[in-house]
């Protein structure tokens, strides 16, 4: 599973280090350190934490099941950034 | 052929060209499908592997929080493309509307996009930079080279420049015990991007958690064993430190070279475009069937004066890449501006450094809220009397408040009350850059051509 977070709109809410702890964890007060790279198990995990994520920041494929690329959080808005 | 049906044409049965097969050129090839383009598409980059993220390989992957060889970005969705990767484009023949490329093939295009982006700047002396232990750190295989070396141990890291990859890097080895030292040409870390008073901070962080930050030295030489392993840097202060790992981060230069002859207007600073990412030609004439996005484009912004600004910025490069693929395939009245605000982030000891804005534009700094001296602040740029700039240590969540003030032109210095703004807050200081013209460790944003507010031009000689 390949992942990705914008971190121009991550706030550092922590919501994915509560939830996928494995994937996502802070360094200090409000930088996220994550994982781009997850193992399959992990997959019901980060589903949790894209769908829990209050700024929509995380994208990640793979969430349906191996190979098949899922649609993602926070994309289509027409101002995306 | 009637535009309408020509467009209608392309997005059946067009050819679509991508030169560089990195974030922006897949955002741009994802955009393409999600808007109907069903013609084809070719994917060309030099490097062998499919699109990865970069931020990652000076953060996560140095903690030994992520391998190296798996930032492998996410799909947004299926993008059914011709994958010619491992291979350079090495020139452009614009009246034939063909890209060729390093293996002798040359492929033939409809609507070309450019995002061949930066590559980093390496250690000058060739013969030094040579050396067994001399590292960069821009690709997927700087940073899986750079990797072992770390985790074998290295005595000392000598890290050249203090911008943001070389402050993470010295942030990333201070986390795990490694020793190191951190040359810097200016006065203090990060000063090309954020000025000297925020640089201040930064080298109180490096302080604090023991770097050896040498500041106002140049690296005048490395020098290596009798076996060719790198064994010790000389600075111009006379000093000289051992060390047996060497990471050079002097900023980037930007991948335009293979354009050469080409006719586009195409430089050491990018690819010129207009704000809807159609790039120019060397005379100055836009072009209708060549696109530009990324690091490597440079294209005028409303917000600041309509200079031309190339960012290296990971926010720049995805907004950027869907305005050129929307452009690409649309007609001129469905066409739209790329009005992004620059922004970016960095990581460095336990601290969240963002900004808004063009900070090195900024003439003053005022600190709204939180203080210097407990490196949680938010300090506001100004510039001719407006908000140009914002930048937050561990503050990120009011970054969208001052988007707002510099999309509107909020007057500086700032007025308004604010939350947690103390005494020192109060008043307008210099935000302290250094001379443009003087190279230091390269900013992630460059300005380039002039301000037409300023009405004149004084010509200074890049170093380039």
């Amino acid at each position: 599973m390949r992942l990705v977070v914008d971190l121009n709109r991550c706030q550092g809410y922590a919501q994915c280090a509560f939830l996928a702890p494995d994937v996502f964890t802070m360094h200090g007060e409000e930088s996220l350190v994550y994982s781009p790279w997850a193992d399959d198990e992990q997959r019901e995990k980060v589903a949790r934490a894209v769908a829990a994520c209050p700024v929509q920041a995380i994208t990640a494929d793979g969430l349906d099941g191996p190979g098949e690329p899922a649609a993602a959080a926070g994309q289509g808005a027409p101002d995306a950034r | 052929m009637p535009a309408e049906q020509f467009h209608e044409w392309l997005r059946r049965e067009g050819r679509i060209v991508v030169v560089g097969a990195s974030l922006a050129g897949l955002r741009a090839a994802e955009t393409l499908r999600a808007e109907g383009f069903r013609g084809s598409l070719t994917m060309i980059g030099d490097e062998p592997y499919q699109p990865y993220d970069r931020p990652p390989l000076s953060k996560a992957v140095l903690l030994g929080k992520a391998a190296p060889d798996r930032t492998d970005l996410p799909r947004r969705r299926d993008i059914d493309a011709v994958w010619r990767l491992g291979t350079a484009a090495t020139g452009l023949d614009l009246a034939a509307q063909r890209v060729r490329l390093a293996d002798g093939d040359e492929v033939p295009y409809d609507r070309l996009l450019i995002a061949t982006g930066v590559r980093a700047r390496p250690w000058p002396k060739e013969e030094e930079a040579q050396l067994d232990g001399v590292f960069v750190l821009r690709t997927r295989d700087d940073a899986v080279r750079l990797h072992r070396r770390l985790k074998a141990g290295p005595r000392r890291v000598f890290v050249i420049g203090a911008g943001f990859t070389g402050s993470e890097i010295a942030s990333a080895c201070r986390d795990q015990d490694i020793p190191v030292t951190v040359a810097e040409r200016a006065d203090a870390p990060l000063v090309g991007a954020l000025g000297g008073v925020v640089g201040a901070v930064a080298a109180e962080l490096h302080h604090d958690h023991g770097v050896d930050l040498r500041t106002g030295v140049m690296v005048t030489g490395l020098e290596g064993s009798p076996v060719g392993r790198v064994r010790a840097a000389h600075l111009s202060d006379g000093s000289v430190v051992e060390t047996d790992l060497v990471v050079v981060c002097l900023g980037a230069t930007r991948n335009t070279e293979w354009l050469t002859g080409s006719g586009l207007g195409a430089g050491p600073r990018g690819i010129a475009c207009d704000a809807g990412c159609r790039a120019f030609d060397f005379r100055g004439i836009v072009t209708d069937d060549v696109y530009v996005a990324g690091d490597v484009a440079r294209s005028p912004h409303p917000l600041f004066s309509y200079q031309f600004l190339s960012l290296e910025h990971w926010g720049n490069a995805v907004a950027q890449a869907e305005v050129a693929a929307h452009n690409m395939i649309s007609a001129s009245s469905d066409r739209i501006p790329h009005m992004w605000v620059p922004a970016f982030w960095s990581s460095q000891f336990g601290v969240n450094i963002k900004s808004v804005g063009v900070p090195s534009m900024g003439e003053q700094i005022m600190i709204t809220q939180g203080s210097l001296t407990e490196r949680r602040f938010v300090g506001v740029y100004g510039y001719q009397g407006r908000v140009i700039a914002a930048v937050s240590f561990d503050n990120t969540r009011w970054l969208e408040f001052y988007e707002r003030q510099i999309e509107t032109g909020a007057p500086f210095p700032v007025e308004y009350p604010t939350m947690d703004r103390r005494p020192e807050g109060r008043k307008a200081m210099p935000a302290d850059f250094p001379d443009p013209s003087l190279p230091t460790h390269g900013p992630t944003v460059t300005l380039s051509g002039y301000s037409p507010a300023d009405r004149r031009l004084v010509f200074t000689p890049s170093r380039h």
